[in-house]
């Protein structure tokens, strides 16, 4: 909710995300669609639109929907339509783009939100597309030409696009994430914003609460997820002053400008393209077996939101801990390989503590990790069992970090192995009570808080390497005396 | 031989003649080139490819030489210039693809190469196949080789494969590709007095043919017999994996399927078909062929076809609409005519003005106005509907006959200056032939007869999909009881 002059508004959004499918080849054509090679070496004559060349679909791609579909809870459609979309523009070399209109493979379904505030929001989802992308026109090469790049022409996207359920630019945010963190764990997206894998237009518009839907605008083509959120802020806030001074909302398609950080006119309803949509009659309806989809319904990995309840229910997580850890796919499956065989809370806070700050300082992800699961289990198993104390452990995390060597060659190397013989720890007591004989007297006389003086005096005798549970122990019954 | 009479030959002939020996793939190529070079008057080639002809008649030899010869070695035929053949000029007859040599070769073209056939050159047509006269070329008219007796005046092959039909009807192709959307083949095949014959839809690939209207283009064989026709569909047809509307079905022996009998076949003859102001010599003439074929042992029955009164609309509603779109590629960014201009879209404007013709122009606006918003359901969609009723009218035909008789055209040729002024008369030209593009069934035009002029007329066969082998049976009958065997007033090589 938003505080206007006149009162409070209400936001309502809408995104339709651009998932770039995860595929060797093009959507209709064999070309490869690997990211940065060097301009239109990626590029078949279907792609170039030369005459006579004609679409057939990538069964892949079409998989790679479909598996889509199924992580997002949707109805899977057996029958589906491809359409032509018209309009002229130099890096769409056919004059239409081939995408999916009245007929989409994917239906209704839902993303599943875990709010800040621990409860869960779902957000309708309307429909999943196939279509294809188009070139890129390159306007810095020439002082007055245009070039055009056609290696990304005719890959494979995925267009999902959400029921106008969302509130919020946060709720847009959290959306956004939990949409990638899916698509990551099916392996049909990469998520990868600043290569244009994944590309946003938002549709907002405001409303008294309790209103029907206001006169929405869209804003195309934003690439990362606080463009979005300031994009939804500044775009609310200058509908809410139009209406607010007396003023009709315009519908219009909008540009973020990341500079100045405000969305301005791109072209209005009037303006907009009449894209003549027709079923594309190169390419027959397409039909997908319902046995198939039951197969890749049966082959999907377990998702964000089952990984979640599994860690609550079966490592005994907290709900925010097991969040953290299923939001990326690689952190979960690096916490599990920790976890394996291993105290499962202890796990979690090495990987969201100690890891986490290292990653973050680093700014690196998991996978770049100078720990590997492995390693950083091998560390807890020495705190296990006993080798050493947990407080040692974080200096030989620190020592792991640093050099890339493994926990029990650090502990061996640096003696750092925990004095558990209470013969030898009981010597260590003994002299340092003697040597203390004052102090001692304190003690017995009432002073409790001696006895923390004591603990630090005994453990810096064993640098640190006495195991506490004993030093306590022993210490206690000498001085009872 | 003699040039001549090597020139007189058909396909199924040459072929026998070249196994036997009696010539070499060489010499008769070599007579072809010449009447390639004899025709130019008519323009009924745009690019002739006399070297790389001789070249693929040589190495037919050889295989001829070893005993190792394929389907269709030696023999020379000519390609619609519609068909992209790698390094070879390819222009669709439109100044917008000018110089645009294709860097593959169509798949139905590669499969004749890969028969052992050779490519004379590529032939004549209308703008994109848009047309049924072979007047709307880029390069110029075509001329029809027949003339009427009594009046001098150049007439049309019809279209839009023209130029095939004229080539193989004036002895400068022993067989020629065609495409036919509309009638395309069939058309040209009754005004040039050969047989063209439409395969059902999806038994010849699409790949690397220029597109006109998807959903209504079928490439096919033209002509001089039905068994040339059989020969030459067979090297054409099957399932080609790039073309998505490609059928995976097998590809029988057409050839063998010409048993000459036709005992019991059942014959419809469509009421609806006959229409007002036809000339009452091809009435005529429709009601000889379906005697014919009584007298062969066919029954002819009276059927209805109610919705062909549609045909018509429907297609120059959903052929147009396709169009637009399909031409939108021609926008001279990557091949082909540019025009450069002060924008973008002034280029596009300029390239497009200047390389497309007035026909090609006004498909384009019609295919564009149909899909608009608002247009859309009234047009586009409503004449889909009106096409899955007349298939379902041949659907239901095909239940009680085997087979249609109709006339192939309403007229016999006209003169070059005749039809021009106005489009909707040339349209009409179309009225039997689009119905079958409509529903995607085989059809054929066989030479029945001549006009009170003195010009071909056409009968066509039409069957039930992928029943090629009952059409070609029923219209080799045909052929045989017509013994059509006039020659056009121009041919290669002289009137023998």
């Amino acid at each position: 909710m938003i505080e206007g002059r006149s009162g409070p508004w209400e936001t309502v959004i809408g995104l339709e995300v651009h998932a770039q499918v995860v595929s060797k080849a093009k959507l209709f054509s064999g070309a490869a669609t690997d990211f940065g090679a060097e301009p239109n070496t990626q590029v078949s004559p279907v792609d170039a639109a030369f005459p006579g060349m004609l679409p057939v679909i990538n069964r892949f791609c079409v998989e790679q929907a479909v598996k889509t579909g199924l992580g997002l809870d949707a109805e899977i459609k057996l029958e589906s339509v491809f359409d032509r979309k018209n309009y002229f523009y130099p890096d769409l070399p056919p004059g239409y783009q081939i995408s999916q209109y009245q007929q989409p493979v994917v239906g209704h379904g839902k993303v599943v939100l875990d709010m800040p505030d621990g409860t869960a929001r779902e957000i309708g989802i309307t429909r999943l597309h196939l279509e294809q992308d188009a070139g890129k026109s390159l306007h810095d090469q020439h002082p007055t030409q245009t070039y055009v790049d056609l290696n990304r022409a005719g890959v494979a996207l995925m267009e999902i696009v959400s029921e106008p359920d969302l509130r919020s630019a946060d709720e847009a945010a959290i959306y956004l994430r939990k949409l990638r963190s899916i698509l990551r764990y099916l392996g049909t997206c990469d998520g990868n914003m600043e290569q244009g894998s994944l590309r946003c237009d938002c549709n907002v518009s405001v409303r008294r609460p309790g209103e029907p839907y206001g006169i929405r605008c869209e804003i195309k083509n934003l690439n990362s997820v606080r463009y979005v959120m300031q994009a939804i802020e500044f775009e609310a806030r200058r509908q809410i002053d139009i209406l607010e001074e007396g003023g009709t909302i315009e519908q219009q398609t909008r540009l973020f400008d990341a500079g100045r950080g405000i969305t301005r006119p791109m072209r209005s309803k009037e303006e907009a393209h009449d894209y003549r949509y027709f079923p594309d009659p190169d390419l027959l309806p397409l039909m997908l077996d319902p046995e198939w989809v039951a197969r890749l319904r049966a082959e999907l990995p377990e998702l964000p939101d089952a990984k979640k309840a599994r860690f609550v229910s079966e490592h005994g997580l907290s709900p925010d801990d097991a969040a953290v850890l299923v939001a990326d796919k690689e952190t979960a499956l690096f916490f599990e390989r920790v976890a394996a065989g291993r105290d499962p809370k202890a796990a979690a806070n090495w990987v969201t503590g100690d890891l986490f700050a290292v990653l973050n300082r680093r700014g690196v992800g998991i996978e770049q990790s100078p720990v590997s699961a492995e390693e950083l289990g091998g560390l807890i198993d020495l705190i296990a069992d006993g080798t050493i104390s947990g407080r040692l452990a974080k200096e030989v995390f620190a020592e792991m970090v640093a050099s890339g060597a493994d926990p029990a060659t650090i502990v061996e190397a640096k003696g750092l192995r925990q004095v558990t013989d209470s013969e030898a720890i009981e010597a260590v007591i003994d002299a340092v009570l003697a040597a203390q004989t004052d102090k001692v007297a304190e003690y017995r006389a009432g002073r409790d808080k001696l006895y923390g003086f004591f603990v630090g005096q005994i453990m810096r005798a064993t640098q640190g390497k006495a195991n506490p549970a004993l030093v306590n122990d022993l210490l206690k019954k000498k001085l009872a005396g | 031989m003699s040039d001549s009479s090597l020139l007189a030959l058909t396909l199924a002939e040459a072929r026998d003649g070249l196994a036997r020996k009696f010539f070499s793939a060489h010499e008769l190529t070599l007579a072809y080139n010449e009447a390639v070079t004899e025709i130019e008057p008519l323009n009924a080639y745009i690019t002739p490819t006399p070297e790389p002809a001789l070249e693929m008649a040589d190495a037919a030899d050889q295989r001829l030489a070893r005993g190792e010869a394929l389907p269709l070695d030696g023999i020379p035929i000519a390609v619609k210039d519609l068909y992209c053949t790698k390094g070879v000029l390819t222009t669709a007859a439109s100044h917008i693809l000018d110089g645009f040599h294709p860097p593959y070769e169509s798949t139905v073209t590669d499969r004749l190469w890969q028969s052992g056939a050779v490519m004379l050159g590529k032939t004549n047509l209308d703008e994109f196949a848009m047309g049924s006269s072979s007047t709307t070329s880029y390069y110029g008219p075509t001329e029809n080789p027949w003339r009427r007796p009594d009046d001098n005046r150049p007439l049309v092959p019809g279209g839009s494969s023209g130029g095939s039909a004229a080539a193989v009807a004036a002895r400068a192709a022993l067989a020629a590709t065609g495409t036919d959307t509309g009638g395309s083949i069939r058309q040209p095949a009754s005004f040039c007095g050969i047989v063209g014959l439409k395969p059902t839809y999806g038994r010849c690939s699409r790949w690397g043919v220029v597109a006109y209207a998807s959903s209504l283009d079928h490439p096919g064989p033209m002509t001089r017999t039905v068994r040339d026709a059989a020969i030459l569909l067979r090297a054409m047809a099957g399932n080609d994996p790039r073309d998505s509307t490609s059928a995976p079905v097998p590809v029988p022996d057409f050839e063998a399927a010409l048993t000459g009998d036709i005992r019991g076949v059942r014959v419809g003859i469509p009421k609806e078909y006959r229409a007002d102001g036809m000339p009452s010599e091809i009435e005529g003439l429709w009601r000889q062929g379906a005697e014919w074929l009584r007298s062969a042992g066919a029954q002819p029955v009276e059927i209805s076809l109610p919705m062909t009164k549609y045909a018509l609309q429907a297609y120059y509603i959903i052929a147009p609409a396709e169009a637009s779109s399909n031409l939108a590629r021609y926008d001279g960014v990557r091949f082909g005519l540019r025009v450069e201009g002060n924008s973008l879209d002034e280029m596009y404007e300029l390239t497009r003005a200047a390389g497309f013709g007035a026909e090609v122009c006004r498909r384009v606006m019609i295919g564009t106005y149909v899909l608009s918003a608002g247009y859309y359901d009234a047009y586009y969609l409503k004449a889909q509907r009106v096409r899955a009723l007349i298939a379902r009218d041949f659907a239901a035909a095909f239940e009680s006959v085997d087979c249609l008789l109709t006339p192939t055209a309403p007229s016999a040729a006209f003169a070059i200056d005749e039809n021009t002024e106005d489009p909707i008369a040339m349209y009409l030209n179309d009225l039997f032939t689009v119905p079958a593009n409509l529903a995607g069934v085989p059809a054929i035009s066989v030479p029945a007869g001549l006009s009170a002029g003195g010009l071909p007329l056409g009968l066509q066969i039409t069957g039930r999909a992928f029943d090629e082998e009952t059409v070609l049976r029923v219209a080799a009958v045909l052929e045989s009881a017509a013994q059509f065997r006039h020659v056009p007033s121009f041919v290669a090589g002289g009137r023998a």
